[in-house]
């Protein structure tokens, strides 16, 4: 007698489904769109999605919304700029130097965990409440992710590349410049990641504690009001900022990481 | 170029890995170093090499380097150690690029080993676009491109298949018969090393000490498996209880 084998594989397989991602998002906004139209919940508490979109329009038409943008971008510009840059030397002299190492990590370990935040008051007395003590908080903040990120980058690079970098008399400085560097880029890539998501935190954590302008600050303002479609308008600002950031990271990646 | 081992010793801490080991690589032989594994091998080549600094003894080199020999002594790694960022060619330059050469030469002679060992139409791939085979040939036209005096293999064909490291011993020895370099090769694979080798030595299990050197006085035309077998037996009988001791201890 003769019986077909039973199949007993398959699943475990998670592809993509396009569809299901725009439905849900869009049943979301339905449903949220529906509460709000139906008058189950009043519209000072939840706006409703149009009326964000309406509040969002608005911001742009006044030239409201380049304003705190462009005060915000640039806090996080600057504070980014320097605290990687400073994060990267640190990562790089963590990941080659004996020394270094044995120094300066038990001390990076011991500073990463608090949150910088909490240091805006202190830098509030040494730079004042303008744009300085803003920008130290960010740099801060991005520093410490960088440099752990940069030293765990340099640990990963293969200790075979850098033999063999040297048994063709490679000089230290180009083995640094071309194998270590680019042999740490994907995890330096994956600190630049963590690092954009913090310092958008930190600029609106900061913008909150004192400024005119700035996107925290116009969150901020707006709850004071009890202008919930701005406040809600500025968190999508948020969201969008930090999408925007991601999608240039990855699109870095593809870029630079495209030999993986 | 010939190479003179003297008396060296080598250990990381309390552990010993190499015993007194003296011997001369003459120039245009192939040495190759079989013994069980964990019996110093990589050591001594890392030693030979001078990526690694010995306990005890000294390595000498005699005798001048071929003109126009950019590295005198030249690896060639087990898993390959190519810049995956880099293009074939890149990482044939990588080897040349710091050394007074000017660009046209540099591209010459990039040109001229990629041809050599058939590369030459995947010049701009990637690595990891490539067989482990390929990959492994990046790694010889790489070596071959500095024109060493010593070329130093580090068990060059044990991260390939079977059907693969056939091929490419062939070609190897194709290569090696046009240049004659002087050479140690590494490898656990007795019959690797009865193909390629003038003389094999023989390591113990750790601390490495040199059992015995074995002329293998067959022609290299003439190394058919039958004609190696007596050979290869008596390789054998000097690594096997080794082999079966290291086998059984802990790493």
């Amino acid at each position: 007698m003769s019986e077909p084998l039973r199949f007993r594989g398959g699943g475990f397989v998670v592809g993509p489904k396009p569809m299901s991602s725009c439905l849900a998002g869009l049943a979301i906004i339905a449903i949220w769109q529906g509460v709000v139209s139906l008058g189950l919940v009043s519209p000072v508490f939840l706006p409703s999605p149009a009326g964000i979109a309406r509040a969002l329009g608005d911001m742009a038409l006044s030239g409201q919304l380049w304003r705190h943008l462009g005060a915000s971008l640039q806090r996080i510009g600057l504070g980014f700029a320097l605290g990687s840059a400073a994060g990267l030397a640190l990562g790089l002299a963590l990941g080659l130097l004996s020394h270094a190492r044995a120094a300066g990590l038990p001390i990076v370990s011991a500073l990463f965990p608090i949150p910088k935040i909490a240091l805006l008051p202190l830098f509030i007395l040494w730079f004042g409440i303008g744009e300085p003590s803003k920008v130290a908080t960010i740099a801060l903040g991005v520093f410490f992710p960088m440099a752990i990120a940069t030293y765990s980058g340099v640990d990963q690079v293969p200790r075979t590349l850098i033999r063999m970098a040297q048994s063709f008399d490679v000089p230290t400085h180009a083995i640094v410049a071309k194998v270590i560097l680019p042999g740490a880029l994907p995890g330096i890539l994956a600190g630049v990641r963590i690092s954009a998501s913090i310092a958008l935190i930190l600029v609106v954590a900061a913008e909150m504690i004192g400024a005119e302008f700035g996107i925290g600050a116009f969150i901020l303002t707006a709850g004071n009001l009890m202008r919930t479609e701005d406040l809600l308008a500025g968190v999508c600002l948020l969201s969008i900022l930090g999408l925007a950031v991601g999608f240039l990271v990855s699109l870095a990646e593809r870029r630079l990481l495209a030999w993986r | 170029m010939n190479l003179i081992v003297e008396r060296i010793s080598h250990g990381y801490g309390p552990l010993e890995v190499l015993d007194d080991i003296s011997l001369t690589v003459e120039e245009g032989e192939i040495l190759a170093v079989i013994g069980p594994s964990g019996c110093g091998k990589s050591t001594l080549l890392g030693i030979l090499g001078g990526l690694l600094k010995a306990s005890k003894g000294r390595v000498l080199t005699e005798g001048a380097a071929p003109s126009g020999s950019l590295n005198p002594i030249t690896y060639i790694f087990q898993d390959f150690a190519l810049l995956p960022w880099r293009s074939v060619a890149g990482n044939v330059g990588f080897a040349l690029e710091h050394h007074a050469l000017d660009a046209r030469e540099r591209k010459r002679r990039i040109d001229e080993v990629l041809a050599m060992i058939g590369l030459a139409e995947f010049a701009s791939a990637l690595p990891r676009q490539l067989s482990g085979g390929m990959r492994q040939r990046v790694g010889i036209a790489r070596a071959l491109a500095v024109k060493p005096a010593i070329l130093l293999l580090d068990e060059p064909l044990s991260a390939l298949d079977a059907q693969t490291r056939e091929i490419l011993i062939e070609e190897f020895l194709a290569l090696w018969l046009a240049h004659r370099t002087t050479a140690v090769y590494v490898t656990h694979n007795l019959d690797e090393a009865l193909r390629v080798a003038d003389r094999v030595c023989v390591l113990s299990r750790r601390p490495g000490r040199i059992r015995e050197i074995v002329a293998i006085d067959v022609a290299r035309e003439e190394r058919s498996v039958a004609r190696l077998a007596p050979l290869r037996e008596r390789l054998w009988r000097l690594i096997q209880d080794e082999a079966r001791v290291a086998d059984r201890e802990y790493v």
